[in-house]
């Protein structure tokens, strides 16, 4: 394997959990939610994950449970957000603080124990292919599944009926309910959506990128991820550039680490969270990019009238 | 049957009062719920979690040492929430505030006297308010979500001081352990007590009680509810949106940056890589509780720590990991936002309707 190919695949490896993360919060903030918990339900996903791979033996039971784990929390979210009308920034942080603490108390059990890595594909004769053959046909499942799911949400939102039910959420809600659509219903699937992709997430840092189960182990790419949907003005192609950029941040400041500069590693590995300020930064001075997709009932809770 | 919710046509002053108790008491079942699920005497747990804290004089200490970095920033907290402005950067500020504090001990180690640490104090919340301005700068020139900056913020300060301990503050004499100097005579804070209660905790009540009567008879404080509540309203009264995010995060900087060199110039004593227990982030669910009522805050603050020093008790009796602490911090959060909608509205149990034909949406 070539160097070039080498930095490539730890780009992507770094990148998928991102875009997993992402891809599932572009779909919520889209119905109107801004779901603040990620983080936490990234967290339980890759303790969950970790955990039933771990005693079943099975990386795809982890995979599976990662996904409950995921959707487990993120229906708590909605419970409160939407049947119970919580302040939604609030909400979120209190999933994300709940996430981190719960996954460290299940998690306490497994510090240290090996973990089951999910293995990589490999189709005989194209996976061989020289240059291209590992990284088209040899990657981990759950790149595939990222792109797929990236590829599907764009399609989706842009062209379905389901789509369209979902934008109309997200841009006026009091108008889509006197449409007739169940406004609650809607955002309570979106909200399942991306508790799963966020669940997948944290199975691809526990099953794939690092397969042990470490404390806090998403360092804040959780809220990378939300970053990046705010980059991306809520459009899934630019989320995944986005993605793949970032992920090249995280890779670029662990291959200079590694090379010894003598640049602190502190600054290297702080690279990424300064790089996504300056891409917040960057994204907002652009009103005009910045508004145009913005749903327009993002982070308001809806009550209908009875 | 059906359980609908009813918006009440005016916020429940009681429900507001009770709200918090409703949600300890549903935190403390859960609680046992979870002690029982892990194979724990969940009575016992319970009784060392929340009253075993508080039954003798060295672990009340304890809890008080505890509470003052949670006051201290929870009120600052109180008012940015109020205010609707989203500072959840404050473990960043707090540590930001530690750094730029121990810069009197660690680079004039030799100026010793009162001025001295009412330097670092100072330099304490100078520091701490710098760093909340750039979410403020970023949020009011650029328009930047100010959650998402505040927080990578944090990342960026912990590393920082990992940077600082591990490099250029590190003590020459320390047998290369990741510390500075230990801080000698006036650099720390007046102890007392057994050795652990400090000046700190007067520092935190005072300004929780100014903020108090700030938010509650002043005009700052009457503006700071109407932008927080009614953002057009407030502009029309003449009141600014773009000060009120700098005032909010000067406010809760300076007040994180001060608890953290309070953290290091009191119960550390010097700086090393970890100097808080989530301070920042514990204080969001302080302010929550609190009511976002800086005088609601000293009792919640109070609570939480008792939730600190219970986890450590549990920890120590009966085995149990110490990230109890922060799920029931967590639940603590989830059941107080969940009773909060009984301010806004209440339960109505509607019987079953009548087929009447209209079409009902709902």
């Amino acid at each position: 394997m070539s160097a070039y190919e080498a930095i490539i695949l730890t780009i992507i490896t770094a990148s998928t959990p991102l875009l997993l993360a992402a891809i599932g919060e572009l779909v919520v903030e889209r119905s109107g939610v801004l779901n603040l918990g990620i983080e936490g339900m990234m967290v339980m996903g890759a303790v969950c994950g970790f955990a039933a791979a771990h005693v079943s033996g099975s990386a795809w039971l982890g995979v599976i449970a990662a996904v409950m784990g995921g959707v487990a929390m993120s229906l708590l979210f909605a419970l409160l957000t939407q049947t119970l009308i919580t302040n939604q920034v609030a909400t979120g942080l209190a999933i994300t603080l709940l996430g981190l603490g719960l996954s460290g108390l299940i998690g306490s059990d497994f510090v240290g124990l090996p973990g089951v890595k999910l293995s990589n594909v490999s189709i005989p004769w194209l996976t061989e292919l020289p240059y291209v053959g590992r990284l088209v046909f040899g990657q981990d499942p759950l790149v595939y599944v990222s792109i797929v799911l990236t590829a599907g949400v764009a399609y989706g939102l842009k062209y379905t009926r389901w789509g369209l039910i979902i934008r109309a959420v997200g841009q006026s809600h009091s108008s889509a309910h006197a449409l007739g659509y169940r406004v609650i219903a809607v955002r309570y699937a979106c909200i399942a959506f991306g508790g799963a992709t966020s669940g997948l997430a944290g199975a691809y840092l526990s099953l794939v990128y690092t397969p042990q189960w470490i404390e806090n182990m998403t360092a804040g790419r959780g809220w990378i991820a939300l970053a990046l949907g705010v980059f991306s003005t809520w459009l899934p192609g630019r989320l995944a550039a986005g993605a793949y950029l970032f992920g090249g941040v995280w890779i670029l400041g662990l291959y200079a680490q590694a090379m010894g500069l003598g640049i602190p590693s502190q600054l290297l590995s702080s690279l990424p969270y300064v790089a996504t300020i300056l891409a917040l930064v960057v994204i907002s001075t652009n009103r005009r990019l910045s508004v145009i997709n913005t749903p327009a009932s993002l982070g308001q809770g809806f009550v209908p009238d009875r | 049957m059906q359980i609908v919710l009813e918006k009440r046509s005016q916020a429940s002053s009681w429900m507001n009062v009770m709200s918090p108790v409703l949600a300890v008491s549903l935190t403390v079942i859960m609680g046992g719920l979870i002690f029982a699920a892990i194979g724990k005497p969940p009575l016992t747990a319970l009784y060392l979690y929340f009253i075993d804290p508080l039954t003798s004089w060295w672990s009340i200490e304890e809890v008080l040492v505890k509470a003052g970095p949670l006051v201290l920033i929870g009120v600052g907290l109180a008012v940015c929430f109020k205010a609707n402005v989203w500072n959840i950067g404050a473990e960043g500020q707090l540590t930001v505030g530690a750094l730029m504090g121990a810069m009197v001990p660690i680079l004039f180690g030799d100026w010793q006297g009162p001025w001295a640490l009412v330097a670092m104090l100072l330099l304490g919340a100078v520091g701490g308010a710098m760093f909340a301005f750039i979410p403020a700068w970023l949020k009011t020139r650029f328009g930047v979500n100010e959650i998402l900056t505040s927080l990578m913020l944090v990342y960026i300060a912990q590393l920082l001081l990992d940077w600082m301990v591990r490099g250029p503050w590190k003590d020459p004499h320390g047998f290369n352990f990741p510390k500075s100097v230990a801080f000698e005579g006036w650099h720390l804070l007046p102890m007392w007590g057994d050795g652990r209660m400090h000046l700190g905790l007067v520092i935190a009540l005072v300004i929780a009680l100014v903020l108090y009567w700030v938010m509650r008879n002043n005009l700052k404080g009457f503006e700071i509810r109407v932008v927080g509540s009614a953002p057009r309203a407030g502009a029309f009264a003449g009141f600014s949106q773009t000060k009120m995010v700098w005032f909010c995060f000067a406010l809760s900087g300076a007040l994180a940056g001060l608890a953290g060199l309070i953290e290091v110039a009191g119960p550390i004593g010097q700086l090393q890589p970890h100097i808080s227990p989530n301070y920042g982030f514990t204080a969001i669910i302080v302010a929550f509780l609190g009511r976002l009522n800086p005088l609601g805050v000293v009792f919640a603050g109070l609570l939480l720590a008792v939730s600190y020093i219970g986890g450590e008790g549990v920890q120590i009796e009966l085995g149990i990991s110490d990230k109890t602490t922060q799920v029931f911090q967590g639940m603590l959060l989830f059941f107080i936002l969940m009773c909060d909608t009984l301010i806004l509205y209440r339960i109505r149990y509607l019987s079953a309707k009548p087929v009447t034909g209209s079409g009902d949406a709902s």
